[in-house]
């Protein structure tokens, strides 16, 4: 499974990692859901951190796409809520 | 997958495939994402130039504004040795508020820097990908039948496609950052030009709404503990007359007065003059 973390690059995962991913995937929509500033930053965080350690770096001239695309590291609790609600961090 | 990944994924993917829907014959569609692909290429580098000349006004910015905190703890220098603590302290209230605009401005622009970096680092990436793409659109065309090829192309095209989205957004994400810093920085330039810190003479206490506000924003004790290490300096560098002044000054600043007309004249007194009008 690829893994792109917007603005910094693509991962490949074992498909083994998925459930682990959903689950601190799940555990920053939740912190960000109840409005938990710094609850958010850390499970984000921690949720980048299992990708760059678990993932391998897509070569730059792979055109496959990725089946899950993070928000970029620096992402804000309020972009990343706009994410949910439908608006979207990527420019049209 | 519901989550934020799901969600940024879903929306890349309908970008992609909006762009992939413009040609229909799909010989055409390769040969237009090539050239948007070149097109979005040029972009990149444009932004990047643009992220780099707005760090480097920026960065301009920041060295007048060091220039600035030099010349203000100089005219509370003068301004203290001249027996006028109420300049002094207005000058260090204002050097204090600089500094700290001084600190995040520091911290904003290695942000920058750091973006720019990444901008850099996905352009190369994002040229890759389409020279990759470009090499594999000419198989495509020569061996594929057309109902084949389709697939094929939104294959290729989707791994280009999520690149260019994905460098769009760095850069779009850096030049919101300029755009702040820039606002920012002209915010505390006009700061500086409505309390005219060029001229200390205009420095009555109590003159203008901006004096209150960096009086309020600055810290008040650390002015006051610089303010004391001046004195303490001028005390002990000029041993006779400035330590003279230095004592009429603290005497006369008790009160809210304390109003003179000019710094080039240390030998007055500090006369309470009737304030208002700095010329005759």
């Amino acid at each position: 499974m690829i893994v792109r973390v917007s603005t910094e690059g693509q991962y490949e995962l074992d498909d083994d990692d998925i459930a682990a991913l959903n689950e601190l995937d799940n555990a920053a929509v939740a912190s960000c859901e109840s409005s938990d500033e710094a609850g958010f930053h850390a499970a984000f965080e921690q949720l980048l951190e299992f990708v760059r350690s678990h993932g391998r770096l897509v070569a730059g001239d792979d055109l496959r796409g990725s089946d899950v695309i993070l928000p970029p590291p620096d992402v804000s609790m309020e972009e990343a809520r706009a994410e949910f609600s439908g608006e979207g961090l990527i420019p049209g | 997958m519901p989550g934020l990944s799901g969600r940024m994924s879903t929306v890349v993917k309908a970008k992609i495939s909006k762009l992939l829907d413009k040609a229909e014959d799909p010989a055409e569609t390769l040969d237009y994402s090539y050239q948007k692909q070149i097109e979005l290429l040029q972009n990149v580098k444009k932004g990047i130039a643009d992220v780099v000349t707005s760090k480097k006004r920026l960065q301009l910015q920041e060295e007048k504004l060091k220039q600035q905190v030099v010349k203000l703890d100089t005219q509370a220098r003068q301004a203290l040795s001249a027996g006028q603590e109420d300049l002094a302290r207005q000058a260090l209230e204002r050097k204090n508020v600089i500094q700290t605009e001084l600190q995040s401005l520091d911290s904003q622009i290695a942000q920058l820097e750091q973006q720019q970096e990444q901008m850099t680092d996905s352009e190369q990436k994002l040229r890759a990908k389409i020279e990759q793409f470009r090499s594999k659109k000419e198989v495509i065309k020569a061996q594929y039948s057309a109902a084949e090829a389709q697939v094929k192309i939104s294959e290729a095209a989707t791994g280009v496609g999520e690149e260019m989205a994905d460098v769009g957004l760095a850069m779009q994400r850096a030049l919101d950052k300029t755009e702040n810093m820039k606002a920012r920085a002209d915010a505390v330039q006009e700061l500086e030009a409505a309390g005219t810190f060029e001229d200390l003479t205009s420095l009555d206490s109590g003159q203008d709404d901006i004096d209150r506000q960096l009086a309020a924003l600055s810290s008040s004790s650390e002015v006051d503990s610089e303010l004391a290490k001046m004195k303490a300096e001028l005390g002990s560098g000029q041993p006779s007359s400035a330590g003279e002044l230095g004592a009429g000054a603290s005497a006369g600043s008790e009160g809210e007065g304390a109003s003179t007309t000019t710094t080039e004249a240390p030998s007055e007194a500090p006369a309470s003059e009737p304030a208002a009008e700095p010329e005759q």
